[in-house]
């Protein structure tokens, strides 16, 4: 059978995105290689390593093994769509603090995996920081550094600070 | 990057949809849930399905509810929730356990209970890319002629590897399915059949919509759930299951039901496991046990319920002499095979030390 391509309408990052894109193609593929988001990444491309994580509906999901149908009605956001206009994301924010991206390329999928674990639980302990991230690998930091940062970030998110600037 | 095979996406909104939709493309469609196992396996070119029939849309198919005597899970409920669920916790605790130590928190939450009754099986030489395994002459399960873990045999020893089953089976749960001629229910270990290449019994058309397990001690005594003389705690029992048994061995009793779950996986995060150990029974006020119930799996093509444990158990207490003998029958009827790449004696020596685990949680505290 060939590839038949079909029309997909998706909202990702609060924008109406919509593309027509090969039956058989994933969420992933049609985010980098259709709309130009080229953030999530493609690691093991085959739901082993969490370098695709994105939020749909504010669910932290592999989108390597989503078919993009299953986007349809949800909202997307990528790591591209995490920063707001007065500037990154706390947690972005502090991962650049605490130096917690050496290479970066697990990233885009680790932070979106902290920030829906703090959407859902503002106050995480050390273990729930842990468990949220235990489907992302990372092969350089180690991990403490990024468990510091998401815990600076949910602080600051609670106590409102509105940056981290001081510490810079 | 791995480039999924060609084929159309088909999202039913409808069990009714769903079913004509599987019956229209009949061997050319193959039902996704949480397409976790799906996804990666058409990727590695282990099934070229030209339809996918989507389940996560259909409303009938999702929900964790009381029916007669049973807990009902719906088919695609996914695992995180079946994990997170109040009275799965409480009452079937190794069950939320298992459903919790599947994978990482991403494929939990697309992952589904139907899909994880339906694992593939798996093997070091069947998980892999097709450029792999046509290197390597590909093997019986899938394009070839040849076991490259028996070498001899004809026969398929892929190891089930899926989570849910030991502790559903423990519990003594049905998996119920409809198809186009109607609906049918087997017990979950019925289910399964000893066959590495599709191991379980489920038809062409058929979709699991739930799984029923019995609340209490009466309605699963049969293997049916519903319609027992019996008085269940009245509903939203945090403290467990609890039951009032008339004409029980020991007399008009409480009975409470505990399970415990223990898993051996190299890397606790994420992986797969290299063996998992479910056990149930129920528990009378002076820990004296009825219906000991011990499941293992990711050893062969199917869960194995350990036997014998009735003479060592029934109407005993766990005591420590107790549990060492549970653990060294289990230990003699289990034999790991080559099919994960872990030595498959230091599996063995692990059959007892993880029966051991579950069965304290068991006697001392539910797992979680
Ligand atoms: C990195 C990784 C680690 C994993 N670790 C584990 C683990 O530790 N333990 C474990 O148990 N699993 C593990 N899995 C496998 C998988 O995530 C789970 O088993 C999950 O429960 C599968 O469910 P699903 O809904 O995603 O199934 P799908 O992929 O959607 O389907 C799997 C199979 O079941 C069939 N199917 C699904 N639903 C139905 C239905 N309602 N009726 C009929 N057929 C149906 C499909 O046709 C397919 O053949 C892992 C997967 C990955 C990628
Ligand atoms: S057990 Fe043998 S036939 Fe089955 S998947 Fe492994 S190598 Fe192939
Ligand atoms: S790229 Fe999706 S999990 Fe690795
Ligand atoms: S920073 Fe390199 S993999 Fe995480």
């Amino acid at each position: 059978m060939g590839a038949t391509n079909r029309i997909v309408d998706l909202n990702v990052n609060g924008d109406r995105r919509i593309a027509g894109v090969p039956t058989h193609y994933t969420l992933l593929e049609t985010l980098r290689y259709v709309l130009g988001l080229t953030g999530s990444k493609q690691g093991c491309d085959k739901g082993d390593c969490g370098a695709c994580t994105v939020l749909v509906d504010g669910v932290a999901t592999l989108s390597c093994i989503m078919p993009v149908w299953e986007a349809e009605g949800a909202e997307v956001v990528t790591v591209e769509g995490l920063a707001r206009e007065s500037g990154p994301h706390p947690v972005q924010d502090e991962f650049d603090l605490n130096g917690a991206a050496q290479c970066g390329f697990c990233t885009p999928g680790i932070l979106c995996s902290a920030v829906g674990l703090l959407e859902r639980n503002p106050a995480p302990s050390r273990e729930e920081i842990k468990e949220a991230l235990s489907g992302n690998l990372c092969r350089c930091t180690g991990y403490t550094k990024i468990y510091n940062a998401v815990e600076a970030a949910a602080e600051r998110i609670r106590t409102g600070s509105a940056d981290g600037a001081g510490r810079r | 990057m791995l480039r999924l095979p060609p084929h159309e996406y088909h999202r039913p909104r409808s069990l009714d949809e769903a079913v004509e939709l599987l019956h229209r493309f009949g061997d050319d469609a193959m039902v996704i849930a949480g397409g976790t196992d799906l996804i990666p396996n058409m990727k590695h070119r282990l099934f070229e399905p030209a339809h996918l029939v989507g389940l996560k849309g259909i409303g009938e198919l999702r929900g964790i509810r009381r029916e007669g005597g049973a807990l009902a899970i719906g088919a695609a409920e996914t695992l995180a929730s079946v994990a997170r669920h109040p009275e799965v916790r409480g009452r079937f605790a190794a069950l939320a356990a298992a459903a919790g130590h599947v994978a990482g928190p991403q494929l939990r939450n697309a992952g589904t209970i139907g899909g994880n009754l339906c694992l593939d099986t798996r093997c070091t030489y069947y998980n892999q890319t097709e450029f792999w395994r046509r290197a390597l002459g590909y093997c019986l399960k899938k394009d070839g002629t040849v076991c490259h873990v028996t070498k001899v045999g004809k026969k398929c020893v892929a190891a089930h590897s899926a989570d849910t089953p030991p502790a559903l089976i423990a519990f003594g749960a049905r998996v119920e399915m409809r198809s186009p001629s109607g609906t049918r229910s087997v017990p979950v270990e019925d289910f399964f059949v000893p066959d590495g290449i599709r191991n379980n019994q489920r038809g062409p058309g058929e979709t699991i919509t739930r799984i029923l397990i019995p609340l209490s001690f009466v309605s699963g005594a049969d293997g049916a759930p519903g319609g027992a003389d019996v008085d269940a705690a009245a509903g939203g029992d945090a403290d467990g299951a609890v039951n009032r048994i008339r004409g029980s061995p020991n007399g008009d009793e409480e009975l409470h039901l505990r399970s415990g779950y223990s898993k051996l996986r190299q890397r606790a995060s994420i992986d797969f496991p290299l063996l998992t150990v479910a056990v149930a029974a129920w528990v009378d006020p002076g820990g004296r046990m009825q219906r000991l119930r011990g499941v293992v799996t990711a050893l062969g093509a199917r869960p194995r319920e350990l036997t014998g444990w009735d003479e060592i158990a029934e109407g005993e207490a766990l005591d420590d002499d107790v549990i060492d003998a549970l653990a060294e029958r289990a230990r003699k009827q289990c034999r790991p095979l080559d099919n994960i790449i872990v030595d498959p004696e230091w599996r063995r020596a692990m059959v007892p030390v993880y029966v051991k685990r579950a069965l304290i949680q068991l006697r001392d505290e539910p797992p979680s």
